[in-house]
């Protein structure tokens, strides 16, 4: 619906991936891991390789929590916008056809957090 | 020579239509219409402004006397509160960061209400509201300042106190209180009305009030509580305002149903949101607790509310529809806020810590079905590591949410154990929001939130670094550009209670008017 107001009200968004400086965002979080307390935030190029994504960037931001040695990301599995979603490991996030501000969920089965709490 | 008098001195409500209404005109050389440019644009249609009843019947000239009365009152204890070390005589060192809260994120607020009632009373063609909006606006900015007075003296000894001005624009936890304030400000006076006068200060307000002017009593903070109470008998006059306004609208014309019924909806989940914080801070940042927010919820939105909306029923009013959801979450949002700030607490104006056992079993016995299952296994890890030395912070920057900008820290309302995603494709941008709440607000004006000042996505593209930082240099810092762009100082603002200066200082000093060593 269009905003009530005085005037025509046509703004642009704040966010369009031109304004990242070669960068697109892209969002992820990891199912049953709430010690992360809500989906990680990163400006990537679309050249990052997705192994790069997954073994070293995100392995920085989960590497704190004593399940993350244990990820495999061979049978770990992946939702984008909610939907299943199968990443080839050598492609890149541009090649992956990953937009800007897209959402990835990582799920590994068998890992359920401190205790089991999914934190 | 005794003068003669025909008349005996008004009374009250002769004097409130002389002083009020009686001011008022229709103006000639300009229509009315463009006088008053923001009068209809909303659709709420007004017929008769006399209708307009005043229940406090206010005049300026007794406004003045009764502020000034509680003026005086107020700074000789602020006075004495400063001149006898009041500020020692807290529970715990740890409360300080709740008033660090306050006035970074409420304080201002306050300042942003008196311009936005001043405005409302400015765009109001009736007299009778453009009185009443006027003296709330004074109201508004007397609290800021008294606020402002009375939290100076904490900055005197303390860290985080600074620079709540500069933080409020910048800091990323403070766009939360600031953007729903600009979405309010933002909209026309009617609106600006059930946002703020109606479902803020009215439904919402002792959730707001209550928690911290109790929590200041309860831990020993006079200087707050004095605040608090010259700041009450105005909050009395605010929630009247905000009543007689939605009544107002209701009775005018029929057609005004909807358009408040969706303003109602709207303000109570984005106030809800926003007080989270208070949730938190009622948990978890009060040293000696007054009740949970649980329990706070049900007594002034479940109990309270409850009768307030059963009143208005009458005009076809239904409850706001987030209240299944608000149901749901009143088990979780405070520890899961908490979480949040203990691991961001490198980018916080404060402190942050872990509950001790005693803490975690009074959550567990206010919180029976949520607490040990979800929370306690993720707190006792965490302070089990800091005592290792392995304290955990994040580094890397969460999600948000693109209408109350919180990051994406709720979860489903049928699954505690999940995050809540949701999104929208608009324009061929995606959107994410943390609930059918606020993805419901961002799908009804689209428009009006793609433009949303998201400190996270502000950062990255480069607008949080104090000017002249480059970026590409070797070995660049962003998170310790970010903090001294917010002006906060890395380890003495922010970082855990534990080995803050603030927790050395206040042993000290109290040490030293306890002990003879």
């Amino acid at each position: 619906m269009a905003v009530t107001a005085l005037k025509d009200y046509q703004f642009s968004p704040a966010d369009t991936q031109d304004k990242f400086h070669g960068g697109q965002l892209l969002y992820v979080g990891w199912d049953d891991h709430l010690m992360f307390c809500a989906p990680f935030a990163y400006c990537l190029p679309p050249t990052t390789p997705f192994s790069e994504l997954c073994n070293k960037i995100l392995a920085n931001s989960f590497g704190y929590h004593p399940d993350w040695s244990k990820v495999d990301f061979s049978t770990a599995t992946w939702l984008k916008s909610g939907q299943p979603w199968q990443p080839d490991m050598s492609k890149t996030i541009g090649e992956l056809g990953l937009k800007h501000k897209d959402v990835l969920r990582l799920k590994t089965p068998g890992l359920t957090g401190i205790n089991g709490s999914r934190s | 020579m005794d003068m003669q008098t025909n008349k005996k001195k008004l009374g009250l409500k002769e004097k409130y239509a002389h002083m009020t209404r009686g001011l008022d005109w229709e103006t000639s050389y300009q229509s009315m219409d463009k006088v008053f440019p923001q009068a209809t644009f909303e659709g709420i249609k007004i017929h008769d402004w006399d209708k307009w009843e005043d229940p406090f019947r206010l005049t300026m000239d007794s406004y003045w006397k009764y502020q000034a009365e509680k003026e005086r009152k107020l700074y000789a204890v602020l006075d004495a509160f400063a001149q006898n070390n009041g500020h020692l005589g807290i529970t715990d060192a740890r409360y300080i960061n709740a008033i660090k809260l306050f006035l970074t994120g409420i304080s201002p607020l306050e300042y942003v209400a008196h311009r936005g009632f001043a405005a409302a009373g400015r765009n109001f063609p009736g007299v009778g509201p453009r009185v009443a909006c006027l003296m709330q606006s004074l109201d508004e900015v007397r609290h800021a300042q008294t606020q402002i007075h009375a939290l100076s003296n904490y900055n005197k000894h303390y860290d985080g106190f600074h620079d709540f001005k500069h933080m409020l624009e910048r800091v990323w936890y403070l766009s939360v209180p600031k953007s729903f304030f600009d979405d309010a400000f933002s909209s026309g006076p009617f609106e600006w009305m059930i946002a703020i006068g109606f479902s803020f200060e009215y439904v919402l307000t002792n959730l707001l009030f209550v928690p911290f002017m109790s929590g200041a009593a309860y831990n020993g903070d006079m200087a707050t509580v004095t605040f608090g109470f010259s700041a009450q008998s105005d909050e009395a006059r605010h929630m009247t305002l905000g009543l007689e306004c939605i009544k107002f609208m209701l009775e005018q014309d029929p057609d005004n149903l909807p358009i408040v019924q969706k303003w109602i909806d709207k303000w109570a989940w984005r106030g809800i949101r926003v007080l989270t914080l208070v949730g938190m801070m009622m948990d978890y940042m009060l040293p000696k607790r007054v009740m949970s927010w649980k329990e706070a919820w049900e007594i002034y939105f479940e109990q309270n509310g409850g009768a307030l909306f059963g009143d208005l029923a009458r005009y076809g009013v239904k409850v706001p529809e987030c209240i299944t959801q608000c149901t749901i979450d009143k088990e979780h949002i405070s520890h899961q806020a908490w979480a949040t700030f203990y691991q961001y607490g490198g980018a916080a104006a404060f402190h942050t810590w872990m509950p001790t056992d005693d803490e975690m079993d009074w959550l567990s016995a206010k919180y029976p079905t949520s607490f040990d299952k979800y929370y306690r296994a993720r707190f006792t890890y965490w302070r089990d590591e800091a005592a290792k030395g392995n304290r955990f912070y994040t580094n890397t920057l969460p999600m948000l949410c693109q209408v109350c900008q919180i990051p994406m820290l709720f979860t489903e309302p049928d699954d505690p154990g999940q995050i809540c995603y949701r999104e929208s494709d608009y324009e061929g941008e995606k959107y994410h929001t943390c609930s059918d709440g606020c993805k419901k607000i961002f799908d009804d004006e689209p428009q009006k939130y793609i433009q949303a000042w998201l400190p996270v996505h502000q950062i990255y593209q480069g607008n949080c670094f104090p000017e002249g930082t480059d970026p590409t240099v070797e070995g660049f810092n962003p998170l310790a550009k970010v903090l001294e762009w917010y002006h906060l100082e890395h380890g003495k603002d922010n970082l855990d209670f534990e080995g803050s200066r603030d927790q050395k200082n206040f042993d000290t000093w109290r040490g030293l008017a306890t002990k003879n060593t």
